[in-house]
């Protein structure tokens, strides 16, 4: 038998709601694997109808940008109005974006 | 205190208790984890099944206290019946009752009499009785869930650790001379097959087998011979840990007779 691991990994849950199209990130829980992950987290985060479907990631899968890269990263989309299609009419038949 | 309540007990008001008083034994044993299960993801999701079961009991209560009314000048609410009744009037199997145990035991009950209710609900959809298969229509889909929660706990439990293997037959010996009564045939269910009630628990029997087999295999567990033991509860004859049981669970209805707050 091979090593025995006493901490259950740790998993980043994302639901999406019946009305909605992105999953959202709503919390964590710990599970042995992905079938439990899936499970828990229908008992634990959809208990309230929050949600139809149900994602989980693990946590260290996750990449996240560096906060102290803040500033390189993001400031620099501040005064780029130009990049936002706010100039033209859309067609009625494709307004709701 | 108040007094206990009596029943009129006709073949479709028992056929109905059983299924009913089941659930809520079973709920009420669920209901005991709160704050104790080994992982919190545990503690809620034994409790959420606990809630379900205790669900289910509500909507058969309530249609078993509408049939046992007809005709009469009182109908028992769901409260009434689920806390004023003795203990030898309540009609579950005798494995529901049977004291919480450790996880192993719990998973393994869940599974067992997961399967049968979910059994039940499934043919139930079909009752001649409209109520019971709308209940029927929503139950069965917590019922599978039921099952199949229990099932993923049962293998991983039973091919996991020494300690957790070990632990799992411990459960399997303890609880498996409760199962024959769940196939048990009587008049109770012929009326019921009659009348287009619902199923007779003994036809249930090869269904239950067949999905608890499937479920040992993947656990590579060994279903124990079947005893002569035969448990009562459906009869009204409990073992010992009914009654301490509802001391518990009737106190404060007693005590405080339609207490709402």
């Amino acid at each position: 038998m091979s090593e025995v691991n006493l901490e259950w990994p740790l998993w980043e849950v994302f639901v999406r709601t019946k009305a909605g199209l992105d999953h959202k990130h709503c919390g964590s829980l710990h599970a042995a694997d992905p079938k439990m992950a899936i499970q828990l987290a229908r008992d634990v985060y959809t208990r309230r109808q929050e949600g139809c479907s149900v994602w989980v990631v693990r946590s260290d899968q996750i990449v996240a940008s560096d906060p102290g890269d803040k500033a390189m990263y993001f400031d620099p989309m501040e005064d780029k109005v130009y990049r936002h299609p706010s100039f033209y009419k859309l067609p009625s038949e494709v307004d709701h974006m | 205190m108040t007094a206990s309540i009596s029943l009129n007990f006709t073949p479709q008001v028992e056929y109905l208790l059983r299924i009913a008083d089941t659930c809520l034994i079973l709920g009420q044993r669920l209901g005991e984890w709160c704050g104790h299960a080994p992982v919190l993801e545990e503690d809620i999701a034994l409790t959420n099944v606990a809630l379900d079961l205790i669900g289910q009991t509500r909507a058969l209560l309530t249609r078993a206290g509408q049939i046992e009314g007809q005709g009469r000048d009182r109908t028992l609410d769901e409260d009434q019946l689920a806390f004023l009744r003795d203990e030898r009037d309540y009609r579950n199997l005798t494995m529901a009752e049977l004291p919480r145990g450790d996880f192993a035991f719990t998973v393994l009950r869940n599974l067992v009499l997961g399967t049968w209710l979910k059994l039940h609900w499934d043919r139930l959809q079909q009752s001649s009785d409209a109520e019971l298969a709308a209940i029927a229509g929503k139950a069965v889909k917590e019922a599978r869930y039921h099952q199949q929660h229990a099932a993923d706990w049962l293998v991983r439990l039973a091919d996991g650790t020494d300690e957790s293997r070990r632990r799992v037959e411990k459960a399997l010996a303890e609880l498996w001379r409760f199962v024959p009564e769940m196939f048990a045939a009587d008049a109770i269910d012929d009326a019921a097959v009659a009348s287009g009630l619902g199923p007779a628990r003994s036809a249930l029997r090869e269904a239950w087998q067949a999905e608890i087999a499937a479920v040992f295999d993947a656990a590579r567990l060994a279903a124990p011979a079947e005893a002569a033991f035969r448990s009562t509860g459906t009869l009204g004859v409990h073992s010992e840990h009914l009654g301490r049981m509802l001391a518990e669970m009737q106190f404060l209805q007693r005590s405080f007779p339609g207490g709402a707050w």
